[in-house]
């Protein structure tokens, strides 16, 4: 089955390392992905939150385009850009009033059905014996704060993933390399999004809670499966605090023995290496 | 504040809501567990129960002036705990759209809608957001260079900045959605 992978926007640039420890990964684990040709901005929240059709349009031509060239699923790492995919699809087929709309602004058919659409998680998450079996560097002893955020569980009923409010997925990945998920209250909780520069303060005040919580729950680092709570929560960080922010697919690359160079591992503001090693 | 009468044959503000969006706050009871879960309140003006509110009863000017609907971070708990299932995130979108339209964006919302138009523009030349180039549209919309001047070495030095964005090959197709979309509901 073809995969189309769809890297996006923030994977191209400051999470450059999410993007080379998912392709290092799929290497290693023997799970073939090709990157959709052509796809473009999923448009994330500026798009969906200033202009719905343009919010539908955006995913939908990069839907359009992975079906044209004979993909049966996407993997798309980035928790914004899966979730505006899952959406605006869940819209075009629940009120086919708008599937002409948006063929008209695209230029394209879209898909008659629906295309699976995998978030980081639910990428690995059918592997766990294979992640198991292929186990050259176990992460014994370090305990993982697993931090979901809001796009990869909400809303429930469109993305159909794991719990809203009590989600297992990631820490089941995340023990298959031998690492132990702390139990923690802020796993749903918003890290500030889109507001990283536009009110600073906002983010500041919403990590500072979530690595708080972290810390004092005993993890090491904070595991994560979206860019922008990628970027939020390591370069927003109170004074003092030092928290390794890392993606799933460092976790587990690292733990199936990909080198820490292919995995971007370098590559953070605030330094992994030290709670790693 | 526009009337809400029964014997009026206009539709209030929120029956025209529901009509375009699907979306029927005139459900929400007040119990304010939107409030109560959204991790922007500090920031906002009304509490998310309150726009539900003032929708209820027909102060559009309020709901679309308010600083709220721009504060709102899309993070969607609102929706997924909302007991009567009222798309609360989704309907600040709508709301958005329609301040935008008539021109009645809260002053507080500069900043907001300075990094809205730098990253759709970016978009919309190249097909995909390039964060350099985004990064110094917003600075310069907003008139805030000097924030994170620091950052952006360190952000450099660890290989996290491309000096080069990679558009998409078919500019014509994004640009056409940009036009096709602009004067949608």
């Amino acid at each position: 089955m073809a995969t189309g992978y769809y890297p996006g926007c923030s994977l191209e640039g400051t999470a450059a390392e999410f993007d080379m420890s998912i392709r290092a990964l799929a290497e290693a684990l023997q799970l073939p992905l090709t990157e959709i040709e052509d796809w473009n901005c999923c448009g994330a929240s500026a798009a969906h939150q200033t202009n719905h059709l343009l919010g539908l349009a955006l995913p939908a031509r990069t839907i359009a385009l992975a079906a044209a060239q004979g993909m049966e699923e996407i993997v798309a790492p980035c928790a914004a850009c899966s979730n505006r995919l899952i959406a605006a699809q869940a819209e075009w087929l629940d009120n086919s009033g708008l599937r002409g709309d948006i063929e008209h602004a695209i230029g394209m058919p879209l898909p008659a059905g629906r295309l699976p659409i995998r978030n980081c998680i639910e990428f690995l998450l059918p592997h766990i014996e294979k992640i198991t079996a292929a186990l050259r560097k176990p992460l014994t002893g370090k305990k993982v704060a697993c931090y979901y955020g809001c796009l990869l569980v909400r809303p429930p009923k469109v993305v159909a993933f794991d719990d809203p409010e009590n989600p297992v997925t990631m820490e089941k990945v995340a023990a298959a390399t031998g690492a132990e998920a702390v139990d923690w209250g802020f796993r749903t909780e918003c890290c500030g999004a889109a507001f990283a520069m536009s009110s600073t303060a906002s983010v500041v005040r919403l990590c500072g809670r979530i690595l708080d919580n972290a810390r004092s729950e005993g993890a090491h680092m904070v595991i994560v499966a979206c860019p922008l709570c990628h970027a939020n929560l390591d370069m927003r960080q109170p004074k003092g605090m030092a928290m390794p922010i890392v993606y799933l697919s460092q976790l587990v690359g690292l733990a199936v023995g990909v080198a820490p160079k292919a995995l971007g591992l370098g590559k953070h503001i605030t330094p992994v290496a030290p709670a790693l090693a | 504040m526009s009337a809400q009468r029964k014997d009026s044959p206009e539709k209030t503000f929120a029956e025209q809501m529901a009509a375009e969006t699907g979306i029927d706050v005139r459900k929400c009871y007040q119990c304010g567990k939107c409030t109560a879960g959204c991790p922007m309140v500090p920031e906002m003006d009304y509490t998310p129960s309150q726009i539900m509110r003032l929708v209820q009863i027909g102060d559009r000017e309020a709901a679309l002036r308010s600083a709220t609907i721009w504060y709102c971070a899309s993070c969607l708990t609102c929706s997924t705990r909302c007991p009567q299932e009222v798309k609360i995130a989704e309907f600040m979108d709508a709301l958005r759209e329609r301040s935008l339209k008539a021109k009645k964006v809260n002053p507080r919302a500069r900043k907001i809608i300075a990094f809205v138009k730098s990253f759709l523009g970016g978009i919309r030349r190249a097909g995909r957001v390039h964060e350099i180039s985004m990064v110094m549209e917003y600075k310069t919309r907003a008139r805030d260079l000097f924030s994170d001047v620091l950052l952006a070495p360190v952000m450099f030095v660890k290989g996290k900045l491309k000096l080069l964005g990679k558009p998409v090959k078919d500019r014509q197709a994004v640009a056409r959605i940009f036009e096709r979309t602009a004067g949608a509901k």
